[in-house]
Protein backbone atom coordinates (compact mmCIF):
# COMPACT_ATOMS: atom_id res chain seq x y z
CA UNK A 1 0.00 0.00 0.00
CA UNK A 2 1.35 3.71 -1.21
CA UNK A 3 0.31 5.32 2.23
CA UNK A 4 -2.20 7.80 0.43
CA UNK A 5 -4.32 9.54 2.42
CA UNK A 6 -8.17 9.06 2.33
CA UNK A 7 -10.79 10.34 4.15
CA UNK A 8 -14.52 9.47 4.42
CA UNK A 9 -15.59 12.77 3.06
CA UNK A 10 -17.90 12.49 0.33
CA UNK A 11 -15.67 14.91 -2.14
CA UNK A 12 -12.25 14.54 -1.80
CA UNK A 13 -10.15 16.99 -4.30
CA UNK A 14 -7.71 14.33 -5.08
CA UNK A 15 -10.50 12.19 -6.29
CA UNK A 16 -12.20 14.60 -7.97
CA UNK A 17 -9.09 15.64 -10.01
CA UNK A 18 -8.74 11.71 -11.05
CA UNK A 19 -11.95 12.18 -12.10
CA UNK A 20 -11.54 15.04 -13.99
CA UNK A 21 -8.04 13.87 -15.77
CA UNK A 22 -9.64 10.83 -17.44
CA UNK A 23 -12.40 12.94 -19.27
CA UNK A 24 -9.79 15.35 -20.21
CA UNK A 25 -7.71 12.32 -21.24
CA UNK A 26 -11.00 10.52 -23.00
CA UNK A 27 -11.06 14.33 -24.68
CA UNK A 28 -7.36 14.18 -25.96
CA UNK A 29 -8.44 11.23 -28.14
CA UNK A 30 -11.34 12.12 -29.53
CA UNK A 31 -11.23 16.04 -29.25
CA UNK A 32 -11.69 16.65 -33.44
CA UNK A 33 -15.17 14.81 -33.68
CA UNK A 34 -16.13 16.33 -30.52
CA UNK A 35 -15.16 20.02 -31.19
CA UNK A 36 -16.21 19.47 -34.45
CA UNK A 37 -19.99 18.90 -33.60
CA UNK A 38 -19.52 21.10 -30.53
CA UNK A 39 -18.57 24.40 -32.85
CA UNK A 40 -20.23 23.75 -36.26
CA UNK A 41 -23.52 23.06 -35.55
CA UNK A 42 -24.13 26.61 -33.33
CA UNK A 43 -21.95 28.28 -36.07
CA UNK A 44 -24.05 26.59 -39.27
CA UNK A 45 -27.18 27.90 -37.04
CA UNK A 46 -26.05 31.18 -37.07
CA UNK A 47 -24.66 31.64 -40.34
CA UNK A 48 -28.22 30.36 -41.72
CA UNK A 49 -30.55 32.76 -39.47
CA UNK A 50 -28.64 35.40 -39.59
CA UNK A 51 -28.51 34.99 -43.59
CA UNK A 52 -31.97 34.04 -44.15
CA UNK A 53 -33.91 36.35 -41.36
CA UNK A 54 -31.35 39.00 -41.42
CA UNK A 55 -32.80 39.70 -44.83
CA UNK A 56 -36.09 39.50 -43.50
CA UNK A 57 -35.27 41.37 -40.20
CA UNK A 58 -32.17 43.97 -40.57
CA UNK A 59 -32.38 44.97 -36.36
CA UNK A 60 -34.14 43.60 -32.96
CA UNK A 61 -33.91 45.62 -30.03
CA UNK A 62 -31.23 48.33 -31.82
CA UNK A 63 -28.72 45.05 -32.61
CA UNK A 64 -28.36 44.11 -36.42
CA UNK A 65 -30.22 40.32 -36.43
CA UNK A 66 -27.02 38.58 -37.24
CA UNK A 67 -25.03 40.00 -34.06
CA UNK A 68 -28.37 39.10 -31.89
CA UNK A 69 -28.52 35.62 -33.04
CA UNK A 70 -24.21 35.44 -32.71
CA UNK A 71 -25.05 36.20 -28.91
CA UNK A 72 -27.94 34.05 -28.50
CA UNK A 73 -25.97 31.45 -30.33
CA UNK A 74 -23.05 31.12 -27.50
CA UNK A 75 -25.84 29.80 -25.03
CA UNK A 76 -27.26 27.10 -27.68
CA UNK A 77 -23.36 25.88 -28.42
CA UNK A 78 -23.06 25.69 -24.76
CA UNK A 79 -26.55 23.50 -24.09
CA UNK A 80 -25.72 21.19 -26.99
CA UNK A 81 -22.36 20.65 -25.88
CA UNK A 82 -22.47 20.24 -21.96
CA UNK A 83 -26.47 18.49 -22.13
CA UNK A 84 -25.57 16.10 -25.17
CA UNK A 85 -22.19 14.86 -24.08
CA UNK A 86 -23.74 14.17 -20.05
CA UNK A 87 -26.83 12.31 -21.28
CA UNK A 88 -25.07 10.16 -24.27
CA UNK A 89 -22.27 9.55 -23.17
CA UNK A 90 -22.88 8.53 -19.59
CA UNK A 91 -25.43 6.93 -20.30
CA UNK A 92 -22.72 4.56 -22.58
CA UNK A 93 -20.18 4.78 -19.35
CA UNK A 94 -23.06 3.42 -16.90
CA UNK A 95 -24.84 0.84 -19.28
CA UNK A 96 -22.60 -0.55 -21.54
CA UNK A 97 -18.72 0.38 -20.54
CA UNK A 98 -19.58 -0.23 -16.83
CA UNK A 99 -16.59 2.50 -16.18
CA UNK A 100 -18.04 3.86 -13.23
CA UNK A 101 -19.09 0.60 -11.59
CA UNK A 102 -14.70 0.71 -12.15
CA UNK A 103 -14.08 3.57 -10.85
CA UNK A 104 -16.68 2.98 -7.95
CA UNK A 105 -14.35 0.13 -7.24
CA UNK A 106 -11.62 2.70 -6.30
CA UNK A 107 -12.04 5.04 -2.96
CA UNK A 108 -14.36 7.49 -5.20
CA UNK A 109 -17.75 8.47 -4.62
CA UNK A 110 -21.07 8.82 -6.97
CA UNK A 111 -20.60 12.14 -6.16
CA UNK A 112 -17.31 12.50 -6.66
CA UNK A 113 -17.81 10.83 -10.07
CA UNK A 114 -21.05 12.97 -11.12
CA UNK A 115 -19.18 16.17 -9.95
CA UNK A 116 -15.46 15.89 -11.60
CA UNK A 117 -17.46 14.88 -15.00
CA UNK A 118 -20.33 17.88 -14.66
CA UNK A 119 -17.12 20.03 -13.86
CA UNK A 120 -15.21 18.66 -16.86
CA UNK A 121 -18.23 19.18 -19.34
CA UNK A 122 -19.27 22.41 -17.88
CA UNK A 123 -15.74 23.94 -18.44
CA UNK A 124 -15.74 22.87 -22.03
CA UNK A 125 -18.75 24.22 -22.74
CA UNK A 126 -17.71 26.90 -21.83
CA UNK A 127 -15.07 27.40 -24.39
CA UNK A 128 -17.10 25.61 -27.02
CA UNK A 129 -19.27 28.68 -26.44
CA UNK A 130 -17.03 30.98 -27.37
CA UNK A 131 -17.30 30.17 -31.33
CA UNK A 132 -20.07 31.79 -32.07
CA UNK A 133 -19.15 34.62 -30.47
CA UNK A 134 -16.21 34.67 -33.07
CA UNK A 135 -17.97 34.12 -36.01
CA UNK A 136 -20.31 36.95 -35.34
CA UNK A 137 -17.03 39.14 -35.14
CA UNK A 138 -16.45 38.52 -38.44
CA UNK A 139 -19.82 39.26 -38.94
CA UNK A 140 -19.30 43.35 -37.36
CA UNK A 141 -20.00 42.39 -33.88
CA UNK A 142 -17.78 45.12 -31.99
CA UNK A 143 -15.96 43.70 -29.44
CA UNK A 144 -16.02 44.64 -25.98
CA UNK A 145 -14.17 44.09 -22.61
CA UNK A 146 -17.08 42.64 -20.73
CA UNK A 147 -17.15 39.83 -23.65
CA UNK A 148 -14.17 38.44 -21.35
CA UNK A 149 -16.87 37.68 -19.31
CA UNK A 150 -18.47 35.08 -21.76
CA UNK A 151 -16.39 31.68 -21.07
CA UNK A 152 -17.63 32.40 -17.35
CA UNK A 153 -20.99 32.10 -17.96
CA UNK A 154 -20.67 29.46 -20.26
CA UNK A 155 -18.86 27.75 -17.70
CA UNK A 156 -21.66 28.45 -14.87
CA UNK A 157 -24.20 27.30 -18.02
CA UNK A 158 -22.81 24.32 -18.84
CA UNK A 159 -22.48 22.95 -15.56
CA UNK A 160 -26.11 23.45 -14.80
CA UNK A 161 -26.69 21.39 -17.96
CA UNK A 162 -24.52 18.91 -17.70
CA UNK A 163 -25.81 18.06 -14.34
CA UNK A 164 -29.66 17.82 -16.10
CA UNK A 165 -27.55 16.07 -18.77
CA UNK A 166 -26.32 13.29 -16.29
CA UNK A 167 -29.61 13.63 -14.50
CA UNK A 168 -31.72 12.60 -17.62
CA UNK A 169 -29.17 9.99 -18.16
CA UNK A 170 -29.46 8.11 -14.69
CA UNK A 171 -33.12 8.33 -15.27
CA UNK A 172 -33.03 6.33 -18.65
CA UNK A 173 -32.55 2.93 -19.20
CA UNK A 174 -32.14 3.16 -22.47
CA UNK A 175 -30.99 5.18 -25.26
CA UNK A 176 -34.28 5.71 -26.84
CA UNK A 177 -35.51 6.95 -23.58
CA UNK A 178 -33.13 9.91 -24.23
CA UNK A 179 -35.31 10.82 -27.38
CA UNK A 180 -38.45 11.71 -25.07
CA UNK A 181 -35.85 14.74 -23.40
CA UNK A 182 -34.42 15.87 -26.43
CA UNK A 183 -38.27 16.46 -27.81
CA UNK A 184 -39.79 17.30 -24.29
CA UNK A 185 -36.98 19.19 -22.68
CA UNK A 186 -33.95 20.12 -24.55
CA UNK A 187 -35.64 21.84 -27.73
CA UNK A 188 -38.48 23.81 -26.51
CA UNK A 189 -35.93 25.31 -23.67
CA UNK A 190 -33.41 26.18 -26.78
CA UNK A 191 -36.40 27.50 -29.03
CA UNK A 192 -37.34 29.91 -26.38
CA UNK A 193 -34.72 31.13 -25.00
CA UNK A 194 -34.52 34.47 -27.08
CA UNK A 195 -31.93 33.07 -29.04
CA UNK A 196 -33.14 33.81 -32.27
CA UNK A 197 -36.38 36.15 -31.27
CA UNK A 198 -36.87 38.64 -28.01
CA UNK A 199 -39.54 36.88 -25.85
CA UNK A 200 -41.74 40.20 -25.49
CA UNK A 201 -43.47 39.26 -28.59
CA UNK A 202 -44.44 36.30 -27.01
CA UNK A 203 -47.83 35.70 -25.02
CA UNK A 204 -47.72 36.67 -21.02
CA UNK A 205 -47.58 33.06 -20.38
CA UNK A 206 -44.96 32.07 -22.87
CA UNK A 207 -42.55 34.53 -21.44
CA UNK A 208 -43.42 34.18 -18.06
CA UNK A 209 -42.20 30.05 -18.27
CA UNK A 210 -39.11 31.81 -20.41
CA UNK A 211 -38.24 32.85 -17.06
CA UNK A 212 -38.14 29.76 -15.76
CA UNK A 213 -35.60 28.73 -18.65
CA UNK A 214 -31.92 28.88 -17.42
CA UNK A 215 -30.80 29.03 -21.16
CA UNK A 216 -32.72 32.63 -21.51
CA UNK A 217 -30.59 33.65 -18.33
CA UNK A 218 -27.55 32.81 -20.40
CA UNK A 219 -28.89 34.57 -23.40
CA UNK A 220 -29.44 37.28 -21.83
CA UNK A 221 -26.60 37.37 -19.99
CA UNK A 222 -24.23 36.91 -22.91
CA UNK A 223 -26.10 40.05 -24.86
CA UNK A 224 -25.35 42.21 -21.87
CA UNK A 225 -21.56 41.14 -22.00
CA UNK A 226 -21.59 42.67 -25.69
CA UNK A 227 -23.66 45.52 -25.60
CA UNK A 228 -23.47 46.55 -22.19
CA UNK A 229 -24.11 45.21 -18.46
CA UNK A 230 -26.70 45.69 -16.74
CA UNK A 231 -25.33 44.69 -13.18
CA UNK A 232 -28.92 45.15 -11.23
CA UNK A 233 -30.37 42.27 -13.80
CA UNK A 234 -27.59 40.81 -14.61
CA UNK A 235 -27.00 39.55 -10.93
CA UNK A 236 -30.81 38.25 -11.10
CA UNK A 237 -29.45 36.01 -14.31
CA UNK A 238 -26.16 35.09 -12.60
CA UNK A 239 -28.09 33.55 -9.57
CA UNK A 240 -30.63 31.71 -11.85
CA UNK A 241 -28.36 29.84 -13.39
CA UNK A 242 -26.43 29.09 -10.43
CA UNK A 243 -29.15 28.26 -8.56
CA UNK A 244 -30.06 26.04 -11.52
CA UNK A 245 -26.88 24.26 -11.84
CA UNK A 246 -26.73 23.67 -7.83
CA UNK A 247 -30.39 21.91 -8.44
CA UNK A 248 -29.25 19.63 -11.16
CA UNK A 249 -26.13 18.61 -9.72
CA UNK A 250 -28.01 17.64 -6.58
CA UNK A 251 -30.73 15.79 -8.21
CA UNK A 252 -28.18 14.26 -11.19
CA UNK A 253 -25.84 13.02 -8.04
CA UNK A 254 -28.73 11.52 -5.88
CA UNK A 255 -30.48 9.60 -9.12
CA UNK A 256 -26.80 8.60 -10.45
CA UNK A 257 -26.41 7.51 -6.86
CA UNK A 258 -29.70 5.89 -7.01
CA UNK A 259 -28.69 3.39 -10.31
CA UNK A 260 -25.16 2.67 -9.64
CA UNK A 261 -25.01 1.69 -5.30
CA UNK A 262 -27.94 -1.34 -4.87
CA UNK B 1 -19.81 -10.30 7.27
CA UNK B 2 -22.09 -10.69 9.83
CA UNK B 3 -25.74 -11.64 9.29
CA UNK B 4 -25.86 -9.80 5.99
CA UNK B 5 -29.49 -9.65 4.58
CA UNK B 6 -29.58 -8.48 1.02
CA UNK B 7 -33.25 -8.24 -1.12
CA UNK B 8 -33.42 -6.86 -4.50
CA UNK B 9 -37.17 -6.13 -4.77
CA UNK B 10 -39.14 -9.92 -3.56
CA UNK B 11 -35.83 -11.66 -4.24
CA UNK B 12 -33.97 -12.40 -1.40
CA UNK B 13 -29.83 -12.47 -2.92
CA UNK B 14 -28.37 -12.93 0.93
CA UNK B 15 -30.05 -14.72 3.48
CA UNK B 16 -27.77 -14.16 6.55
CA UNK B 17 -24.31 -14.70 4.82
CA UNK B 18 -21.63 -14.98 7.58
CA UNK B 19 -18.41 -15.02 6.32
CA UNK B 20 -14.78 -14.22 8.09
CA UNK B 21 -11.91 -14.52 5.96
CA UNK B 22 -8.64 -14.72 7.93
CA UNK B 23 -5.78 -12.31 6.02
CA UNK B 24 -2.93 -13.48 3.57
CA UNK B 25 -4.87 -16.77 2.36
CA UNK B 26 -6.66 -17.05 -0.81
CA UNK B 27 -10.17 -17.82 -0.04
CA UNK B 28 -12.44 -19.44 -2.14
CA UNK B 29 -16.59 -18.53 -2.10
CA UNK B 30 -17.86 -21.04 -4.60
CA UNK B 31 -21.40 -21.81 -5.46
CA UNK B 32 -23.68 -21.92 -8.57
CA UNK B 33 -24.83 -19.06 -10.62
CA UNK B 34 -27.15 -16.91 -8.51
CA UNK B 35 -26.14 -18.25 -5.39
CA UNK B 36 -25.12 -14.29 -4.24
CA UNK B 37 -21.68 -14.81 -4.26
CA UNK B 38 -21.83 -11.41 -6.54
CA UNK B 39 -24.01 -9.11 -4.52
CA UNK B 40 -21.65 -10.45 -0.97
CA UNK B 41 -18.61 -9.15 -3.35
CA UNK B 42 -20.38 -5.90 -4.29
CA UNK B 43 -20.94 -5.55 -1.01
CA UNK B 44 -17.82 -5.84 0.27
CA UNK B 45 -16.75 -2.90 -2.15
CA UNK B 46 -19.94 -0.53 -1.18
CA UNK B 47 -21.59 -0.99 -4.38
CA UNK B 48 -24.63 -2.47 -2.61
CA UNK B 49 -25.54 -1.60 0.50
CA UNK B 50 -26.75 -4.52 3.06
CA UNK B 51 -30.23 -4.35 4.66
CA UNK B 52 -29.54 -6.06 7.05
CA UNK B 53 -26.10 -7.35 9.50
CA UNK B 54 -22.71 -6.70 9.78
CA UNK B 55 -19.78 -6.24 7.40
CA UNK B 56 -16.39 -4.62 8.17
CA UNK B 57 -13.28 -4.66 5.67
CA UNK B 58 -9.62 -4.39 6.87
CA UNK B 59 -11.08 -3.18 10.01
CA UNK B 60 -13.26 -0.56 8.68
CA UNK B 61 -17.13 -0.53 8.99
CA UNK B 62 -18.99 -0.92 5.87
CA UNK B 63 -20.72 1.06 4.28
CA UNK B 64 -20.06 4.12 6.18
CA UNK B 65 -16.18 3.56 5.93
CA UNK B 66 -16.15 1.76 2.34
CA UNK B 67 -13.96 4.28 0.51
CA UNK B 68 -11.66 4.08 3.32
CA UNK B 69 -11.67 -0.01 2.81
CA UNK B 70 -11.50 0.57 -1.11
CA UNK B 71 -8.23 2.72 -0.68
CA UNK B 72 -6.67 -0.89 -0.05
CA UNK B 73 -8.37 -3.11 -1.64
CA UNK B 74 -8.11 -3.67 -5.54
CA UNK B 75 -10.73 -5.48 -7.42
CA UNK B 76 -11.36 -7.45 -10.66
CA UNK B 77 -14.96 -7.89 -11.27
CA UNK B 78 -16.95 -10.68 -13.30
CA UNK B 79 -17.68 -8.46 -15.97
CA UNK B 80 -15.03 -6.58 -18.09
CA UNK B 81 -15.30 -2.91 -17.35
CA UNK B 82 -12.58 -1.74 -19.17
CA UNK B 83 -12.57 2.04 -20.22
CA UNK B 84 -11.48 -0.02 -23.43
CA UNK B 85 -11.45 3.36 -25.83
CA UNK B 86 -8.15 4.17 -23.74
CA UNK B 87 -4.68 2.83 -24.49
CA UNK B 88 -3.54 0.54 -22.39
CA UNK B 89 -1.06 2.71 -20.39
CA UNK B 90 -3.94 5.61 -20.08
CA UNK B 91 -6.52 2.67 -18.34
CA UNK B 92 -3.40 2.46 -16.19
CA UNK B 93 -2.26 5.75 -15.28
CA UNK B 94 -6.54 6.70 -14.60
CA UNK B 95 -6.28 3.63 -12.20
CA UNK B 96 -3.27 4.97 -10.65
CA UNK B 97 -5.02 8.28 -9.80
CA UNK B 98 -8.27 7.21 -8.98
CA UNK B 99 -6.50 4.65 -6.31
CA UNK B 100 -4.24 7.23 -5.21
CA UNK B 101 -0.97 6.34 -6.27
CA UNK B 102 0.77 9.35 -4.49
CA UNK B 103 2.28 11.64 -7.90
CA UNK B 104 6.27 10.03 -7.63
CA UNK B 105 5.62 6.66 -7.61
CA UNK B 106 3.22 6.36 -10.12
CA UNK B 107 4.75 6.21 -13.68
CA UNK B 108 6.77 3.00 -11.69
CA UNK B 109 3.18 1.61 -10.55
CA UNK B 110 2.13 1.29 -14.54
CA UNK B 111 5.05 0.25 -15.54
CA UNK B 112 4.79 -2.46 -12.85
CA UNK B 113 1.26 -3.28 -13.58
CA UNK B 114 2.19 -3.52 -17.39
CA UNK B 115 4.85 -6.03 -16.97
CA UNK B 116 2.26 -8.24 -14.59
CA UNK B 117 -0.07 -8.04 -17.28
CA UNK B 118 2.22 -9.30 -19.84
CA UNK B 119 1.23 -6.22 -21.79
CA UNK B 120 4.57 -3.62 -22.02
CA UNK B 121 4.76 -4.48 -25.72
CA UNK B 122 1.08 -3.38 -26.27
CA UNK B 123 1.09 -0.34 -24.07
CA UNK B 124 0.21 2.17 -26.57
CA UNK B 125 -2.80 -0.33 -28.42
CA UNK B 126 -6.19 0.44 -27.17
CA UNK B 127 -7.84 -1.41 -24.80
CA UNK B 128 -10.41 -2.75 -27.21
CA UNK B 129 -8.12 -4.75 -29.62
CA UNK B 130 -6.62 -6.75 -26.93
CA UNK B 131 -7.76 -10.66 -26.83
CA UNK B 132 -10.25 -11.42 -23.94
CA UNK B 133 -7.45 -12.94 -22.20
CA UNK B 134 -5.21 -10.20 -22.54
CA UNK B 135 -8.10 -7.78 -21.38
CA UNK B 136 -8.63 -10.25 -18.30
CA UNK B 137 -4.74 -9.49 -17.53
CA UNK B 138 -5.14 -5.29 -17.85
CA UNK B 139 -8.27 -5.96 -15.80
CA UNK B 140 -6.36 -7.71 -13.01
CA UNK B 141 -3.17 -5.90 -13.23
CA UNK B 142 -5.46 -2.72 -12.94
CA UNK B 143 -6.65 -3.96 -9.55
CA UNK B 144 -3.53 -4.55 -8.25
CA UNK B 145 -1.88 -1.01 -8.81
CA UNK B 146 -1.56 0.51 -5.39
CA UNK B 147 -0.40 -2.89 -3.90
CA UNK B 148 -3.52 -3.67 -1.92
CA UNK B 149 -3.74 -5.62 0.91
CA UNK B 150 -6.67 -7.46 0.03
CA UNK B 151 -7.35 -8.75 -3.68
CA UNK B 152 -11.12 -9.05 -4.76
CA UNK B 153 -12.10 -11.64 -8.32
CA UNK B 154 -15.34 -12.12 -9.00
CA UNK B 155 -15.01 -14.81 -11.38
CA UNK B 156 -11.59 -14.12 -12.41
CA UNK B 157 -11.49 -16.54 -15.07
CA UNK B 158 -15.22 -17.38 -16.42
CA UNK B 159 -14.83 -17.54 -20.60
CA UNK B 160 -11.22 -18.02 -20.79
CA UNK B 161 -9.40 -20.98 -22.31
CA UNK B 162 -7.11 -23.34 -20.33
CA UNK B 163 -4.11 -22.05 -21.12
CA UNK B 164 -4.39 -18.42 -19.77
CA UNK B 165 -6.42 -19.84 -17.17
CA UNK B 166 -3.77 -21.94 -15.32
CA UNK B 167 -1.70 -18.41 -16.38
CA UNK B 168 -3.99 -16.47 -14.17
CA UNK B 169 -3.54 -18.85 -11.36
CA UNK B 170 -0.12 -19.02 -11.16
CA UNK B 171 -0.64 -14.82 -11.32
CA UNK B 172 -3.20 -15.33 -8.34
CA UNK B 173 -0.64 -17.56 -6.39
CA UNK B 174 1.74 -14.89 -6.72
CA UNK B 175 -0.40 -12.43 -4.98
CA UNK B 176 -0.64 -14.36 -1.75
CA UNK B 177 3.01 -15.29 -1.52
CA UNK B 178 3.54 -11.58 -1.87
CA UNK B 179 1.24 -11.21 1.31
CA UNK B 180 -2.06 -10.29 0.00
CA UNK B 181 -5.31 -11.48 0.85
CA UNK B 182 -7.80 -13.04 -2.15
CA UNK B 183 -11.05 -13.31 -2.02
CA UNK B 184 -12.06 -15.07 -5.05
CA UNK B 185 -15.63 -15.93 -5.96
CA UNK B 186 -15.88 -19.24 -8.61
CA UNK B 187 -18.12 -21.64 -10.04
CA UNK B 188 -15.55 -23.68 -11.28
CA UNK B 189 -14.48 -26.27 -8.83
CA UNK B 190 -11.39 -27.01 -10.24
CA UNK B 191 -10.05 -23.72 -9.58
CA UNK B 192 -11.01 -23.27 -5.58
CA UNK B 193 -9.39 -26.73 -5.45
CA UNK B 194 -6.14 -25.35 -6.76
CA UNK B 195 -6.58 -22.37 -5.22
CA UNK B 196 -8.17 -21.90 -1.97
CA UNK B 197 -6.37 -22.01 1.14
CA UNK B 198 -9.95 -22.09 2.46
CA UNK B 199 -13.26 -22.34 1.10
CA UNK B 200 -16.96 -21.38 1.61
CA UNK B 201 -19.65 -23.13 -0.31
CA UNK B 202 -22.83 -20.50 -1.08
CA UNK B 203 -26.16 -21.57 -1.74
CA UNK B 204 -29.54 -19.53 -2.28
CA UNK B 205 -27.79 -16.45 -0.30
CA UNK B 206 -25.74 -18.49 2.80
CA UNK B 207 -22.90 -19.86 3.59
CA UNK B 208 -23.99 -24.04 3.92
CA UNK B 209 -20.16 -25.46 4.49
CA UNK B 210 -16.88 -23.98 4.92
CA UNK B 211 -13.19 -25.41 5.46
CA UNK B 212 -10.18 -26.12 3.56
CA UNK B 213 -11.15 -28.02 0.59
CA UNK B 214 -9.16 -31.40 2.47
CA UNK B 215 -11.96 -30.79 5.47
CA UNK B 216 -14.87 -30.39 3.33
CA UNK B 217 -14.43 -33.49 0.95
CA UNK B 218 -13.77 -35.65 4.03
CA UNK B 219 -16.75 -33.97 6.48
CA UNK B 220 -19.34 -33.75 3.75
CA UNK B 221 -17.85 -36.95 1.04
CA UNK B 222 -15.59 -39.15 2.82
CA UNK B 223 -12.65 -40.92 1.40
CA UNK B 224 -13.92 -42.71 -1.48
CA UNK B 225 -17.70 -42.53 -3.73
CA UNK B 226 -18.76 -44.89 -6.24
CA UNK B 227 -20.57 -43.60 -9.58
CA UNK B 228 -23.02 -46.21 -10.69
CA UNK B 229 -24.12 -45.61 -14.47
CA UNK B 230 -27.60 -46.11 -15.52
CA UNK B 231 -30.79 -45.25 -17.53
CA UNK B 232 -32.77 -42.81 -16.19
CA UNK B 233 -35.41 -44.42 -14.66
CA UNK B 234 -32.99 -46.42 -13.36
CA UNK B 235 -31.20 -43.73 -11.08
CA UNK B 236 -34.08 -42.39 -10.11
CA UNK B 237 -35.12 -46.05 -8.74
CA UNK B 238 -31.78 -46.04 -7.36
CA UNK B 239 -31.78 -42.28 -5.64
CA UNK B 240 -35.29 -43.41 -4.18
CA UNK B 241 -33.90 -46.44 -2.48
CA UNK B 242 -30.67 -44.50 -1.48
CA UNK B 243 -32.37 -41.96 0.14
CA UNK B 244 -34.85 -44.03 1.88
CA UNK B 245 -31.58 -45.56 3.54
CA UNK B 246 -30.08 -42.80 4.47
CA UNK B 247 -27.68 -43.30 2.04
CA UNK B 248 -25.93 -40.02 1.18
CA UNK B 249 -25.80 -39.08 -2.40
CA UNK B 250 -25.34 -36.85 -5.42
CA UNK B 251 -26.52 -36.53 -9.06
CA UNK B 252 -23.53 -36.35 -11.75
CA UNK B 253 -25.31 -36.07 -14.91
CA UNK B 254 -25.62 -39.71 -16.95
CA UNK B 255 -24.97 -41.58 -13.02
CA UNK B 256 -25.69 -41.46 -9.44
CA UNK B 257 -22.80 -41.00 -7.28
CA UNK B 258 -22.37 -42.55 -3.44
CA UNK B 259 -20.51 -40.35 -1.44
CA UNK B 260 -18.98 -42.11 2.11
CA UNK B 261 -18.82 -45.44 0.09
CA UNK B 262 -16.10 -46.54 3.20
CA UNK B 263 -18.73 -46.36 5.50
CA UNK B 264 -22.00 -47.92 2.99
CA UNK B 265 -20.42 -51.75 4.04
CA UNK B 266 -22.07 -53.46 1.06
CA UNK B 267 -25.28 -51.30 0.52
CA UNK B 268 -23.75 -49.53 -2.47
CA UNK B 269 -24.28 -51.05 -5.56
CA UNK B 270 -21.17 -52.01 -8.29
CA UNK B 271 -19.67 -49.05 -10.00
CA UNK B 272 -16.73 -47.07 -10.87
CA UNK B 273 -14.81 -46.65 -6.95
CA UNK B 274 -12.98 -43.28 -6.81
CA UNK B 275 -11.36 -40.98 -4.15
CA UNK B 276 -14.07 -38.18 -3.16
CA UNK B 277 -13.69 -34.35 -5.07
CA UNK B 278 -14.62 -31.11 -3.83
CA UNK B 279 -16.98 -31.10 -6.90
CA UNK B 280 -19.12 -34.10 -4.81
CA UNK B 281 -19.15 -32.11 -1.70
CA UNK B 282 -20.38 -29.08 -4.12
CA UNK B 283 -23.20 -30.67 -5.93
CA UNK B 284 -23.93 -32.58 -2.63
CA UNK B 285 -24.69 -29.04 -0.84
CA UNK B 286 -26.06 -27.00 -3.65
CA UNK B 287 -27.83 -29.84 -6.15
CA UNK B 288 -31.19 -29.15 -5.33
CA UNK B 289 -30.75 -25.41 -5.59
CA UNK B 290 -32.63 -24.20 -8.24
CA UNK B 291 -31.64 -20.26 -9.72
Amino acid sequence: MTGARVSVRRIEPVALSAVWIREWIVFVYYWRTRTFAAVVEPVIMLVAFGFGFGKLVSHVEGIPYIQFVGTGAVATAVLFSAVFSAMFDSLYKRRYQRVYDAMLSAPVDVDEIVTGEVLFLGMRAGVYGVAPLLVAFCFGLPPAPAMLLVPFVGVLTGVGFAALGMLFSAAATTFDDLSYVISGVITPLFLVAGTFFPLNRLPDWLRTAALFNPLYHCVELVRHCAFGLRPGADIVHVGALALFAVLAWRLAVWRTRGRLIL
Amino acid sequence: MDGVVKRFGSVLALNGLELKVPSGICYGLLGPNGAGKSTAMRILTGQAVADEGRTRVLGFDLPAESKLARARMGVCPQEGNLDVDLRVRDVLSVFARLYRVPPRERDAAVERALVLAGLQARATERAVVLSGGMQRRLLIARALIHQPDLVLLDEPTVGLDPQIRTELWSLILSLREQGATVLMSTHYIEEAERLADRVAIMSAGRVVAEGTPGELVRSHAGREVVDVQGSVAELRALSESARAAGLPIRQSGPALTYLRAEDADGRVPDGRRRAATLEDVFVHLTGDYVE
